[in-house]
């Protein structure tokens, strides 16, 4: 049985967002939050108190009329592979002092357990994508709509950090299927499992999928480099990640077609650009 | 007092005074010597106290671990006494002919009415349970509200699929021999954490670590036990042991 398992191949879960796509409905956030049971106030003015798995931000070219061009950034957690290919050396992960953060080299998911978690929010302090969020109350569901929770992802208490699983519930019910069915992994008949956001986005903005699997979508837009297979860095030069310099290597694309949006990505100084910032990672 | 008078008494005058200092301690002397003789004809060496500390050492345990533990959980009946042995005879698939996974791969775990409804849509026999069961729940269409042994935590995500299907595992090793049962056994609530006895298993079971079947306790450590036995895999990287999310949610 030992066997029987690793010959199961790895996976990668990873998306591409198309910022040229989107259209800021916010259809991502809402389905998010129906999804994944996260919990609301009745006054959310204050953000910093809000929870939100899946966040659309709003920036601009910082031009005046008639150049002023506006770009919608929908940011889930980048589940950050860390340096050296699997190594889980992400943010989060690698101060948390509760185990309650975990990279699995499987699925390549960065797991949040909330019984774990003790709420010292170091993982938040780590995360340069403010990507977590911290439960301030227990949450209040408005009457009757406990009974509309979802029953596949467990309701969060007071005192713990969430974030973003890249739904990975719906993971474990499509190997539910798989295995019932007698297969061992995703094949033709039975196909790789949708994130809440991926199917919720009228605008097919978000593509989900295994990076490893090159017959997925997602590895033909992200089209991995191979000289820089242990960075993750993309082939595309119409594809960028955010941060990218601090290596942590997320496993989030977004692709555009603007310059002025990939340039935003990062706080790339005078005469960089997101290109030749990669190449000058060829020679390091 | 009396005693120290006589003994300066006795004493010649150039003694005296080397001795004037020394009388107090030699009068209370023997005041001690007396008490420390009536101390050992009392207590008759140290194992007295010794054995009374065993005693209540051997009472704490007990009552600890076997009396304590009854007043943490409260017993709960069943709303009808299923006969498991009854239904095997008469179903030909097994667990599964009740106990089924449906089309998507999630299990069914305890049978709806829908189920119960094919034979029993009319009391079969003369037994008060089932007459109970048709005419109380069949007949105005309520769902029995059967109490789970097994029923884990709301954080945890348990596979029968993956363990059944893909690990070949038999039911019984977990849920113990239940088709082999005439009568359900009471269900044990803990008032505390609301969870089922069979999950947190007997407490002397979890002070000596004495557990003989995998039914008698289904804790985090049980699962990961077997996980790391069977599956061997590293996955997770703070734990070099299988992924946290492959059980929790």
């Amino acid at each position: 049985m030992k066997e029987g398992h690793h010959h199961r191949k790895e996976k990668k879960f990873g998306m591409v967002i198309d910022l040229d796509k989107c259209t800021g409905c916010g259809a991502c956030m809402v389905a998010c939050m129906a999804e994944n049971n996260v919990p609301f106030k009745q006054n959310e003015t204050d953000k910093l108190d809000s929870i939100t798995w899946m966040r659309v931000y709003k920036f601009d070219n910082g031009k005046k009329f008639p150049d002023t061009e506006v770009c919608f950034l929908p940011r889930p957690c980048m589940h950050c592979e860390g340096q050296s290919g699997h190594s889980g050396h992400s943010p989060c992960v690698s101060v948390c002092p509760a185990t309650a953060t975990d990279y699995d080299t499987d699925s390549g998911i960065v797991s949040q357990i909330y019984t774990r978690c003790f709420g010292c929010r170091y993982c938040m302090a780590a995360c340069p994508y403010h990507a977590r969020h911290f439960n301030w109350w227990d949450p209040v569901w408005p009457e009757g709509m406990e009974k509309a929770l979802s029953p596949n992802v467990s309701p969060r208490m007071r005192g713990v950090v969430e974030k973003c699983s890249f739904c990975f519930h719906r993971y474990q019910l499509a190997m539910d299927e798989i295995y019932a069915k007698g297969h061992r992994d995703f094949d033709e008949k039975v196909p790789e499992y949708q994130t809440a956001c991926t199917q919720a986005c009228p605008t097919d903005a978000i593509v989900f999928g295994d990076l490893n699997n090159p017959n997925h979508e997602v590895n033909q837009i992200v089209k991995p480099d191979h000289n820089h297979r242990l960075t993750g860095k993309s082939g595309n030069p119409k594809v960028f990640r955010l941060l990218e310099r601090l290596e942590t290597n997320p496993k989030v694309y977004y692709l555009s077609s603007r310059e002025w949006v990939r340039r935003a990505g990062d706080n790339y100084q005078g005469e960089e650009t997101p290109e030749n910032y990669k190449v000058k990672e060829v020679h390091h | 007092m009396s005693t120290t008078d006589d003994n300066t008494n006795d004493v010649s005058p150039e003694e005296a005074e080397e001795t004037t200092e020394e009388t107090p301690e030699e009068s209370s002397q023997p005041d001690y010597d007396s008490s420390g003789d009536e101390e050992e004809c009392h207590c008759s060496g140290p194992g007295l106290p010794i054995l009374f500390f065993i005693i209540g050492f051997v009472a704490m345990l007990i009552f600890g671990w076997f009396i304590f533990p009854e007043f943490l959980y409260c017993k709960i009946k069943q709303p009808i006494d299923f006969n498991h042995v009854l239904h095997m005879e008469e179903v030909d698939k097994g667990c599964e002919s009740c106990h089924f996974f449906r089309e998507d791969g999630t299990f069914a775990g305890v049978p709806k009415n829908a189920q119960c409804i094919k034979c029993h849509a009319e009391v079969q026999g003369d037994d008060p349970d089932e007459l109970e069961f048709v005419e109380k729940y069949i007949s105005n269409g309520v769902e029995v509200p059967w109490l789970s042994y097994s029923r884990q935590p709301d954080c945890v995500f348990f596979s029968h699929a993956a363990h059944v299907k893909l690990a070949n595992m038999d039911c019984a090793e977990c849920h113990g021999p239940m088709g082999e049962s005439t009568s359900l056994k009471v269900y044990e609530k803990n008032w505390l954490s609301q969870y089922s006895r069979d999950i947190w298993g007997k407490s002397v079971l979890n002070m000596l670590n004495m557990k003989q079947h995998t039914w008698e306790r289904m804790k985090m450590y049980d699962c990961a036990v077997c996980h790391m036995e069977k599956t061997g895999r590293e996955t997770s990287v703070q734990t070099a042991k299988d992924g946290c999310f492959v059980c929790h949610k």
